[in-house]
Formats: C-alpha cells, structure tokens, sequence
C-alpha cells in the first residue's frame, strides 16, 4: 500500500514538474525559439483534452455496463478527423482570419458582432461545462479516496471532499499564471499547451500500462483475455443501434463545438498543415487510449469484490495486485486528464466570460468616458482571471452540491447534448450566407430550452429539480408534455429522445427564422467573410473615414495591447501610408485592421464598439452601419446600371459609326460611277452635237463626207443606246430584281449558237475550236442569260485578242457537282495587276476605243452568273486571256 | 500671230469633228492622242493654242497642265481643257492649274471657235 503522504508528494511533485514545464515553454516562446513548441505532434497531443478523467476512468466502467458502446464516443471524433477535417480547416482559417477568441466569439462575430448571441452561447457554454470541471474534480477526490482507504493517520482528512478545494485552487493558480500572461486571448499559450502535450503522453502510458499489466500480468496474455471476454457478461451486451448513431453524431458534433475543444482546436492553432497531421494523429491517440479498456474492464468484473466501482478499475486492479508503481502511474494519468480538462476549459470559459459578459457590462458601466479613462489593459486582464477564479468556484460548488448523486456520474453524454446545441449556427454561419443573428437567436433558445427540459434537469433525478410528479405526467398533467416522452414520443432512451428534439427543433427554427428574414448589411457581409474566407482574407468595410483621431486610437490601443505592441503597429500603418511617427491615417483598412488586433484581445463585439466610441465620438449602431451598406449596394447598383447604359451607348456609337462609314463609301462609290456614266454618255454626245452642227451649217461638204459624217452620228447613237441599255441591264441585275426565264437546254447547242451570234458580224477574224467533252450537258437555267455571257466571253476575244491569228478555245469539263466552261484564247492575257478590276463597272482596259463599249460587260456577265449560282473567273497563267464560267450542276438542274 | 493648234484628245470621232471645224476657219490642226508622249508634242511643236481632253490613256490632261505651266517658256501658252467630266470640281480644279479656256463636252463648234480665236489673239 502506497502511504498517502507519498502519492501527496508525488502528487505536488508532478503538479511541479508541470508548472516548470510549461514555465520553460513560455520562456522559449518569449526568446522566440519556437521549435518544437510548433510542432503539428505538440498540437496533435494537446487535442487529447477531449479524452478527460471520464474518458480515463469512465471508458472502463461504461464498457462494464454497457459492453462496446464506449467506443461511440471515439467514433465521432475520429469520423470528423479523418472525412470532416476540411471542415476544421475552415473553422481555423476563419479563427485566424478573424482573430476569433472562443466559439461565443464566432457565433458573434459571425452574426454581426452580435453581444447578445455571444452572451447566449456563453451562458450555454458555462452551464455545460461547469459540472464537467466538477466531474474532474470528483474523479480526483475518488482516486484519492482509493488510496487514502487504508490509511487512517490522523492527519489524513476525514472528509477527502476537501482535496478538491486544494486541486481547485492549484489549477486556478496554474490557469491564472500561463492562461493569462497575454492579453491577446489570441495568442497561443504555448506554456499551458506543451504541459497539457505532455499530460497527454502520461496520460496515454499509463492507460497503456495498466492494460499491459492487466493483460499480461493478470490475465496471463491475450488468448486467456479473449476467453475471459467470451465468457463476461460483456459478451451478452445487446448492439443499440439508436444509441450508437447518436452517440456517435454527439461526439463528432462535441469535438467541434466543446469550449475547450474550440480553445485547443481553433484558438491554440498555430499552423494550418498540423491540421493534416492531426488526421491521423489523433485518431491513432484515440485509438490507443481505447485498446485496452475492454480486457480491464473484464478483469475487473472477475477479479474485483461484487459492488466494487468499476469507474475506479484502472486504479483498483493494480493496487488489489500490489503493482503499485502501476497505481501510482494510473493515478497520475488519470490526474492529467482531469487536470489538462479543467485549464483549458477554465481558459476557455473565462475568455467567454470576460469578454462577452464581464466587458461589455463594465463598458456600460463606465459610459462614454470607458476608452479614455482607467487601464483598460488591466481591467480585462483582471476580469479574466476573476472569471478563471469564478469558473472554478462554479465547478468546486457544483462538485459540493451533487457531489455521488448520479447527475455528476451520467454528466459527460449531457453537456456534450448542451453543446451540441452551437452546431446548427456554427455550422449554418460558415456554409450558408443567407443564416442570420435571429436564426441563430431562435435556435439557440429552442436548442438550449429543450436540453434543460428534456435532459440536463431531469439528470438531477426525481425530485432533484424536478418533481417526481412532472416528470410522470408532465407539467399540470399534460402527459404530452413530459420532459421524457415530447409530443407522446416515448420509449426512447431519454439521451436520444433529448438529442432529437432539441437538435431537431434547434435546426428547424434556426432555418426557419433565417428563411423568414433579411441579414442585415453587417450580417451579410460577416457571412461573406465566414463562408468565403477561402476566397478572400481582407477585412469588412465597416467603418467609414470618420473624424476619428489617431491619436485617442493609440492611447486606447495602449492600454489594451500594451504600449509597445500598440506602438508598433501604429508605427508600421503609418510607414505603410508614408508617414513618419505613430499616428496613421485612420482609413477604413486601418480601423478594421486595428478593430481585428483588439477583437484579439477583448472580442469582436467589444472591439467594435471600443473603436465606434472613439471613431464616432459614440459608438456607431447597427442602424448606422446598415445605412451605409445599404447606400453602398444603391451605390453600386446603380454604378452597375450606369455601365450598363454606358456599354449601350457605346455600342449604339459604334453602329453608327460604321454605318456612317458605309455610306460615305456608298455616296464615294456614287459619286464616282455617276461621274463615269456623265463621261460615257457625254463622249458618244458630243460627237453627235458637233457633226450635226457640222451638217446644218452652210459650209459646202462632199457627198462623201456628208455621208460618213451621218454615219458617225448613227454609230453613235446605237453606241449611246447600247450603253443605256447596258445600265439598265446592270442596275436590274445588281438589285436582284431580275426575271429568270429558266428553260431546259443542252449546254453544247448553247455554246454552238454563241459562236455564231458573237462571229457574225463584220470584225476581226476568230476561230473558235471546242474541247473537253462533247456529251450533251442537260442545263435547267435561264438558258437566254448563260448564252448572252458566252456571247460577251467570244466576243471580247475577238475584240481584244492581240495574236497575229487570233484563236478561241472553248472547253467544257463535267465534274462532280458543277459544270466548267474555260475560255481561253492566244493573245496576250490581261496584266496581273489589271487581273482584279476587269469585273468593276467601267473598267475597260487600253485602248477604249477598240472595244466601242463602255467597259460594262464582264461586269453584267459577273451579275449573270451570281444570279444563276454560278460564277466567273479570271484565270491566270493559261497562256492568253483565260476566263473560267462555272455552274453547280445541283442548282443548274433544280433552277 | 500664229494659227497652230495642237488638239490633244483621244476620241476619234471628236478629234475629226474638231479638225474639220478648225481647218475651215484656216487653223493648222495637228492631233496627238496619247497622255504620255503630249508633253513632248507641245515642246516639239510649239503651237499657239493646245486643246487638251482630260481622260488620256496614259496621263490625266490635268497633270499635263500642271507641267505647262511649269515649264518655263509655255507658262502663258493658251490652254482650252475639253472635258467630259462636266463637275464642278472638275472646272476648279482646272482654273486652280492655270487653264486658259474651260468647257465641257458637248461643246458648241461655234463657241470651240469662238474660244481659240480669243486665245489666240489675246
């Protein structure tokens, strides 16, 4: 037997032994040698404040009497680790973006900044918690209690309850020494979290000692325990599928939504990636710590006195087996579990309390004057630790009123359920931007009610708090409402039946009051932050240039980050703006800036307004700030508009311009062939005019010439009409307006009546050979139209071949869809740069009075075949004057 | 005073008809009906008035004007511009050149006459 005093001083010893070790820590911290002290296994390690002396003890004693179902509350965590942990990822990008301090902080920070909601979940929080941190303090005294039994020297206390007044006040020394060294509730207490790693590890070696002990040491190896199971009542335990899956869904939603799990998981965050390590880390910790928990507690049943408390197994099996080392081991794991639970939580809550509570009544209290009169950096601090002290009293007095009865032993699942109740805000506030502050309210009241009502109250047993007789037939007899059977739902375990209501109702009136109103302006854009912190890291556009003064700013600043770190950041913003000394502008990017290092220290709520009393000599309401959003929106609602109009109007510019554009070129096009036709029609004229006058003067003329003289006057008049002719001609043709008179005929006969209508009159001699094929080419086309361009093609070459024996070849060629027509003759060819223009109107080449033709024709031959869906072509390099006339033969039939 | 013209224009119908108007009233005609080659037929022959088309092959009569007038020695030849582009802009163009005499066809024979003996006299 281990003599009490002993496990006293080892006690004191390791409770020392940690002082240093986290005193160590923060002075690395300080001296900046972070080292290991960021290490992702140090993180990994101080998450296992989720496995508390409820865990370390009560994992034996729930797998006693109630076989495998303990592992549920492994399951949970490790589910969300392993599939969830981008969610976690979020969670701690959004706490560090936001400087968030606690989960009250976030669901404020989240709902507008709202002090009232953060009042709510911390209320919610200190109610959950506080008979968790008495559970701690009652496993300490049992273990106590376990070795003190035996030992009746006098000055061992009678009443072992009053060790928890000791362990109490020592963890509200140690909370209070490396919990609040810094104001910056943001900051990492690097020396509370390397003594709860290393709690952690003795916490995990001495669980797996006794199970190595009891395994191999009483057991007699693995084979001997796995028939002791078989044989256990363990083995006869029924599956509950019901519990499972809610217990299960409870600790997932726990590992997420429990204070300290918040404090450890998001706030104590150092690095992102330790979340990757994390993953598998923690799962892997958690798996060990449940390795052995069956094998004890099945030697436990068969080894220990019937009665015997098999919640004290872990301690009992070694001391009845006289392995005391391995007692002593176990006490002190299960010390460190219960101890590293009660810090962080203690940190956690009093933050919650300091900042959400304590602050924003003494801000009220103190009125306008609050920022510029008094240490504030005192103050907080010393609110803090006041709340550590009042968190811990709650929790000792909870231990000293309930102290055995059943509420504190059963009290682990239901504060997980009372936490639980953050889940729909938390989770709704960073996926879903259309949540808002009276959703949130709504659920939380509901969630929380409906825990009270249904589950934590009724914990105290009948005629705890409740009477026996509500609890039997509901309040004033209506049996619908009884706390354990809602709506006539009964005949569920009442743990369940508690998770369902409240979580379901908590959810509904959560979605429903989101669903039913509008965020306001502040709400949307924290949601904006929250649910796109990936997207974006920049601060919300909440303030507005005021007439705020630097240097009222700085003086507040000081009291709240300190002197130096206020000065430092006042100075970097000034350099940042190219400004010497301490006092920056105060632009909107400052103000948030300035407001997030604040929230880091007294929380978004509080900041915010510290800031609004100086920037807007009074802080600035919600009313305000929705006003300025809302003129934003307008603002670039209408700036959206006016683009819009803008990119229209300029559309409509452009349109015109490039209409403008082509009727310029249209008018030029004018222009320039009336110009050609007033020359075309004037030249034929004017010889008309003079040799006319000619004639009709007195002037005595040979008959000859008086003959010739005529002649000319005709030949140009037929020239003239021909030209008119051809204008015409080319103006129905160009405006499509022309009358195909579609006829079927042979394209040879076609080609054989050209030559002779082209050759008959009197002019230059042309011979015309044919080539290519001779088969009949059955056309459907206006057969008139094609013949009158053959006629054009023969008889520009007779008119313009230069060769001494001017030769035309006419060459006819089938191919799949289209028939060719090449005419090529001997002479010349046309110049390449001439090449382009043949088909404008008027573009006769050389020498114009060759042709007698006013340069119209290839232009209406051009005109002809578009009309029949064909077309012509000059083609080049076919030693003369080549000109290809191609229809498709589809179009020439069905035309 | 000197009764040489020398007709520039390429329509052969008007060239005849020109001719045969101006020879009846004792004019020396000769023709020329290339743009390229004109400036060297005025140097070449020196006549007293030149009567000159517009649209030649080769060279527009407005630039065989604008050389006239620059080249020292015909700077006041007289210019009668026929032209059967009968715009305005045609008609200033002209003037702005230095032409003498400017008319459009179809042209009266009389006021051709007319035209070239004021030219010639003046």
């Amino acid at each position: 037997m281990i003599p009490f005093n002993i496990l006293v001083a080892v006690c004191v010893a390791y409770a020392a032994f940690l002082f240093a070790v986290a005193f160590v820590a923060e002075r690395r911290a300080e001296a900046g040698q972070l080292g290991w002290l960021r290490s992702p296994l140090i993180y990994t390690l101080s998450l296992s404040v989720y496995c508390t002396a409820w865990t370390f003890y009560g994992a034996v004693g729930y797998a006693a009497r109630s076989g495998l179902e303990f592992v549920t509350i492994y399951i949970g965590p490790t589910l969300v680790f392993v599939g969830w942990w981008w969610l976690l990822r979020k969670l701690v990008r959004i706490g560090r973006t936001q400087r968030i301090t606690s989960i009250a902080d976030l669901i404020s920070s989240r709902y507008g900044k709202s002090n009232f909601l953060a009042a709510i979940v911390t209320i919610l929080a200190v109610v959950g918690t506080t008979p968790y941190i008495a559970l701690q303090l009652q496993s300490v005294t049992l273990s106590f209690s376990v070795f003190a039994l035996e030992d009746l020297r006098p000055w061992v206390p009678s009443d072992l309850n009053a060790t928890a007044i000791w362990v109490a006040a020592g963890l509200a020394l140690f909370t209070v020494l490396f919990g609040t060294r810094n104001l910056d509730a943001n900051e990492r207490h690097h020396g509370v979290v390397t003594a709860i790693a290393v709690e952690a590890l003795v916490k995990l070696l001495a669980l797996l000692a006794v199970g190595v002990f009891v395994v191999w040491g009483v057991a007699g190896g693995m084979g001997q325990v796995a028939d002791r199971i078989a044989e256990s009542p363990l083995a006869e335990t029924t599956f509950q599928g019901g519990r499972w899956a809610g217990i299960t869904f409870l600790s997932a939603a726990a590992i997420i939504t429990l204070p300290r799990m918040f404090q450890v998981l998001v706030v104590e965050n150092a690095d992102e990636r330790h979340l990757a390590t994390a993953s598998w880390a923690f799962p892997l910790y958690l798996f060990l710590m449940s390795l052995f928990v069956v094998p004890i507690a099945v030697v436990g049943l068969q080894t220990q006195p019937e009665g015997a408390n098999p919640d004290l197994f872990v301690l009992t099996i070694p001391l009845s087996m006289g392995a005391e080392g391995v007692a002593t081991l176990s006490f002190l794991g299960g010390f460190s579990a219960a101890t590293s639970m009660v810090i962080v939580a203690s940190i956690a809550l009093s933050t919650m309390v300091s900042n959400h509570i304590v602050m924003p009544l003494w801000l009220y209290v103190q009125g306008r004057g609050a920022t510029v009169s008094g240490d504030v950096r005192r103050v907080v601090l010393m609110s803090r630790r006041l709340s550590i002290a009042a968190v811990m009293t709650l929790g000792y007095l909870y231990f000293r009123l309930t102290g055995g009865t059943e509420a504190l032993a059963a009290i682990g699942l239901i504060a997980f359920t009372g936490v639980a109740q953050v889940l729909p805000a938390l989770v709704g506030g960073i996926f879903w931007r259309g949540a808002t502050k009276r959703g949130a309210v709504a659920g939380l009241l509901t969630g929380f009610f409906l825990w009270g009502y249904t589950l934590f109250l009724p914990s105290f047993g009948p005629g705890g708090v409740m009477s026996p007789e509500l609890l039997q037939h509901g309040p004033w007899g209506i049996e619908w409402l009884r706390p354990h059977a809602l709506l006539g739902v009964a005949g569920l375990d009442p743990l369940i039946h508690a998770v369902f209501w409240s979580l379901t109702l908590n959810t509904v009136a959560f979605l429903a009051v989101s669903l039913s109103g509008f965020p306001s302006p502040l709400e949307r854009l924290q949601g904006a932050q929250f649910v796109n912190v990936f997207e974006h890291s920049t601060g919300v556009q909440g303030w507005l240039r005021g007439a705020a003064e630097a240097e009222d700013l700085l003086v507040m600043s000081q009291r709240i980050l300190g002197s130096e770190k206020a000065q430092t950041m006042f100075h970097t913003a000034a350099s940042g703006q190219g400004k010497a000394g301490y006092l920056p502008d105060t632009t909107p990017g400052f103000l948030e800036q300035l407001e997030r290092e604040l929230a880091g220290s007294v929380g978004a709520a509080t900041s915010h307004a510290m800031v609004g009393q100086i920037v807007g000599r009074s802080s600035v309401s919600v009313e305000d700030l929705m006003a300025v959003a809302d003129e934003t929106a307008q603002m670039m609602e209408h700036s959206i508009q006016l683009e819009a109009k803008s990119e229209e109007i300029s559309r409509t510019a452009r349109q015109l311009r490039e209409a403008n554009e082509k009727l310029t070129e249209i008018s030029v096009q004018k222009d320039a062939f009336l110009s050609q036709v007033s020359h075309e029609l004037r030249t034929p004229m004017t010889s008309i005019r003079a040799f006319s006058e000619i004639l009709k003067s007195d002037t005595p003329l040979a008959a000859e010439d008086r003959a010739r003289y005529s002649q000319i006057i005709h030949d140009e008049a037929i020239r003239l009409t021909r030209l008119l002719d051809d204008l015409l001609d080319l103006s129905v043709l160009e405006n499509g307006e022309v009358q195909l008179n579609t006829q079927t005929g042979d394209l040879q006969d076609l080609l054989s009546r050209a030559i002779t209508a082209a050759t008959a009159s009197d002019g230059p001699n042309l011979r015309v050979a044919r080539d290519g094929t001779t088969d009949p080419v059955v056309l459907t086309t206006d057969t008139d139209r094609l013949s009158q361009v053959f006629i054009n093609l023969i008889a520009n070459a007779r008119k313009y071949c230069t060769a001494e024996t001017p030769r035309l070849t006419i060459r006819v060629r089938q191919n799949k869809g289209s028939v060719e027509v090449d005419f090529v003759d001997n002479g010349d060819g046309i110049p390449k740069r001439s090449q382009s223009i043949i088909f404008e109107k008027f573009s006769r080449l050389g020498d114009r009075n060759a042709a007698g033709g006013a340069g119209l024709g290839l232009a209406i031959c051009r005109e002809i075949m578009a009309n029949l869906g064909g077309d012509i072509a000059y083609v080049p390099g076919q030693g003369g004057a080549a000109f290809r006339v191609r229809l498709p033969l589809d179009v020439a039939k069905a035309a | 005073m000197g009764r040489n013209v020398l007709l520039i224009e390429d329509e052969p119908n008007i060239i005849e008809a020109i001719r045969f108007i101006l020879s009846r009233d004792g004019w020396d005609v000769r023709t020329h009906s290339d743009g390229t080659t004109a400036m060297d037929k005025v140097q070449q022959f020196a006549p007293d008035v030149v009567i000159l088309d517009v649209m030649l092959p080769g060279r527009s009569g407005f630039d065989i004007l604008r050389e006239i007038r620059a080249t020292g020695p015909l700077a006041a030849l007289p210019v009668l511009m026929l032209t059967a582009k009968g715009q305005t802009r045609d008609r200033e163009m002209a003037e702005s050149l230095g032409v003498t005499q400017f008319m459009t066809k179809p042209f009266s024979n009389e006021d051709v006459l007319s035209a070239v003996r004021d030219m010639a006299e003046a």
